[in-house]
């Protein structure tokens, strides 16, 4: 079975006054038509730029793609703004960004908002994109449809602006919805609402969701599969029990520790990751963790690790999975025998 | 433990015109004991950074008082008020970038406050604050330069350092860890908790991170629309919420652990907080309570005591279980 959304070996590159920052250093990841995708890091660790070339909404210049591929069903898009007589973005996949107030525009009514996508992508007349878009609101549980169309977005609150997000994205039946940071505004009472929302559209729809967060527990309540992001590169990738439960990345792994317990009984002293993330002007030529890794030995410093596999379908980009080395069993996952699925160049 | 802070229906009102009122906070009672770390959770909105700051006394009250070691703070504060309390208390923002002033530098940002204190001697506030960066982990060399140079969670220890190079018995730490990384909310918490030990500080914290607040606090109250709906020990809080609002709260609080969240039920909450202008009488969690009985919208229940239990709830649920008054 082909995947719905393949990515591959992608590069970007930024240029700016202070020199070019390398924000992808070969990204790969697939997504699988109804299921969600996680994609976790920490800021500027590349996981928003990853999903914004592949739709093309960087800039360029002064952003750039040096490398790499994206396949939709298998045929490559990369670059283009069309696939099959349908455009990418809109038609093919849909957005949905943290700040809803800030993606909408103050100055026009709910219902145009969403209905001028229509009038965009399926040629709909006037009244008939706005009557839609009543029905869309309904669908994103929004009470009084057609009284709140009327409205402007500074009349609604951000849980209801965050619902109108997804219905402007949905409205043309995306078979991916790209949701960046979708909850990290909002209280955690209407982030439940949401993420609510989104599992049931998903069910109703069968579209497959990228969940791009930095919050672990975002990720356990929605993801199937999880790929974690550290400096431009994925480190670690796997189902959701994989990434929580078998931990192959000294980095998941001390996103984890750093988290306060949630069962009852003794609190474990949260261990924090020493350090900051490395300046991406000039990534290092060895493993970008290893600067704040407790584990890292002398090829960490020199050669950047290949990408192994721990198990099937579980990958880990670090040289403690290497079949050679005898992992420390402190709470790092090792599959036996892990392989070398990709060497990086 | 000896009690250092203690609200007294304390109250702070926002005058819309048109006869319109926020109740930003209303008729807020609870004490601090010295040493102890009380958490403070609640949505936006719900008047939690409203409190800190009209118990600091950057907020006029509009009723009620503030007892500090016994004594009554003023209700409006005069520039002289402010001197003598800035070492007492003292506040940490939530924006590491919007609150450090980016045409100063560290050093200048963090000896504002001791240039405030007569007689004190150009070297000696240089010693100090060398000391205080060293204490938040950071570098005598980082006071020559500015702001941006820093990260995020760097910018939080120099907002810590300013807060702290006062020596102050009380801190305010308004959402110290909202605008960090995972990895550096930790590293942020472990100093607060350092500190909080070497300098026998005694805090409020403020989060809407509810495993967070519970780590790092003895004690947790719960607000809800300017009004204390739950407070008592935070773990029991957290795992034996008893108000339905504290209930909903934490069911909706995600876990890191797969296992545990495909098993969750679906959110148990509709609706959205409603708006603090002109509250109606009765309970202010009536219009999205699943528990609401015809009492709680006439009658707005007290913050008491429950039987057995180190714990005080407003809600009529629990009318049979309140300690009588002695």
């Amino acid at each position: 079975m082909t995947a719905l959304l393949e990515v591959s070996n992608l590069h970007v590159e930024f240029d700016t006054y202070g020199g070019i920052v390398k924000a992808l250093r070969g990204v790969d990841f697939c997504v699988d038509a109804g299921q969600t995708l996680a994609i976790v890091g920490e800021s500027g660790s590349g996981k928003s730029v990853a999903m914004q070339s592949v739709t093309g909404l960087i800039p360029m210049p002064p952003g750039r793609i040096t490398a790499g591929s994206a396949k939709l069903r298998g045929k490559e898009f990369l670059g283009q703004r069309r696939l099959d007589g349908k455009t990418i973005c809109g038609d093919e996949i849909g957005m949905i960004f943290q700040d809803a107030m800030s993606s909408l525009n103050p100055t026009m009514r709910i219902g145009d908002q969403i209905a001028e996508t229509l009038e965009v992508h399926r040629g709909y007349s006037r009244a008939k994109a706005f009557n839609r878009a009543i029905e869309l609101l309904e669908l994103v549980r929004i009470p009084e449809a057609a009284r709140r169309a009327r409205q402007y977005p500074f009349e609604f609150s951000g849980g209801m602006l965050q619902r109108v997000m997804i219905a402007t994205a949905i409205a043309c039946k995306p078979s991916l919805l790209i949701a960046d940071e979708p909850t990290t505004a909002l209280d955690v009472t209407i982030q439940a609402q949401i993420l609510d929302l989104l599992q049931s559209l998903q069910k109703e729809t069968g579209m497959a969701i990228v969940l791009i967060t930095h919050d672990l527990s975002v990720v356990a309540r929605m993801a199937d599969r999880v790929a974690v992001m550290y400096a431009g590169q994925i480190v670690e990738s796997g189902s959701v029990e994989d990434i929580f439960y078998r931990s192959a990345h000294p980095y998941t792994l001390g996103l984890k520790l750093a988290m306060p317990s949630h069962s009852g009984g003794e609190d474990h002293r949260l261990r924090p990751i020493p350090g900051s993330p490395p300046d991406m002007f000039s990534p290092p030529a060895g493993c970008a963790y290893c600067e704040r890794c407790d584990r890292a030995m002398r090829v960490c410093q020199s050669d950047n690790p290949p990408i192994f596999s721990v198990d099937k379908g579980h990958l880990s980009r670090c040289w403690q999975q290497h079949p050679q080395h005898i992992a420390p069993s402190d709470g790092l996952y090792k599959g036996t025998p892990a392989q070398i699925v990709e060497v990086s160049v | 433990m000896s009690e250092l802070i203690r609200l007294d229906k304390l109250t702070r009102f926002f005058d819309m015109g048109r006869g319109k009122r926020v109740h930003a906070v209303d008729s807020v009672s609870f004490s601090i004991a010295e040493g102890e770390t009380l958490g403070l959770v609640g949505e936006s909105g719900s008047g939690k950074s409203t409190l800190g700051k009209t118990l600091l006394g950057l907020y006029d009250k509009t009723a009620g008082s503030v007892m500090y070691k016994g004594e009554e703070l003023p209700a409006h504060y005069r520039p002289r008020d402010f001197l003598r309390m800035a070492n007492v208390m003292q506040m940490i923002f939530q924006d590491p970038y919007a609150s450090l002033n980016p045409r100063m530098t560290v050093g200048e940002i963090i000896a504002e406050g001791l240039r405030l204190t007569p007689d004190m001697q150009t070297g000696d506030a240089r010693v100090r604050v060398t000391a205080a960066l060293e204490r938040v982990g950071l570098h005598a060399a980082h006071a020559s330069r500015y702001p941006h140079e820093f990260s995020g969670g760097q910018r939080q220890r120099i907002g810590i350092a300013r807060a702290l190079i006062m020596e102050p018995e009380f801190v305010v730490c308004d959402e110290p860890i909202s605008a960090l990384d995972a990895s550096v909310q930790a590293q942020v918490v472990n100093l607060l908790n350092d500190l909080k030990t070497s300098m026998g500080l005694t805090m409020l914290f403020i989060a809407h991170d509810l495993s967070m607040v519970r780590y790092i606090s003895d004690r947790m109250a719960v607000m809800y629309l300017g009004s204390v709906m739950e407070i008592g020990k935070a773990a029991d809080v957290y795992f034996q919420p008893r108000h339905p609002y504290t209930q909903i709260l934490i069911a909706s609080n995600p876990e890191p652990d797969p296992g545990r969240e495909k098993q969750r039920l679906s959110t148990p909450i509709k609706g959205e907080i409603p708006s603090p202008v002109n509250v109606p009488a009765g309970c202010r969690f009536a219009s999205r309570c699943p528990k609401v009985m015809p009492v709680c919208r006439e009658k707005t229940p007290e913050l008491l005591p429950l039987v057995n239990e180190e714990r005080l709830v407003a809600c009529h649920l629990y009318t049979e279980l309140i300690t009588p008054a002695s």
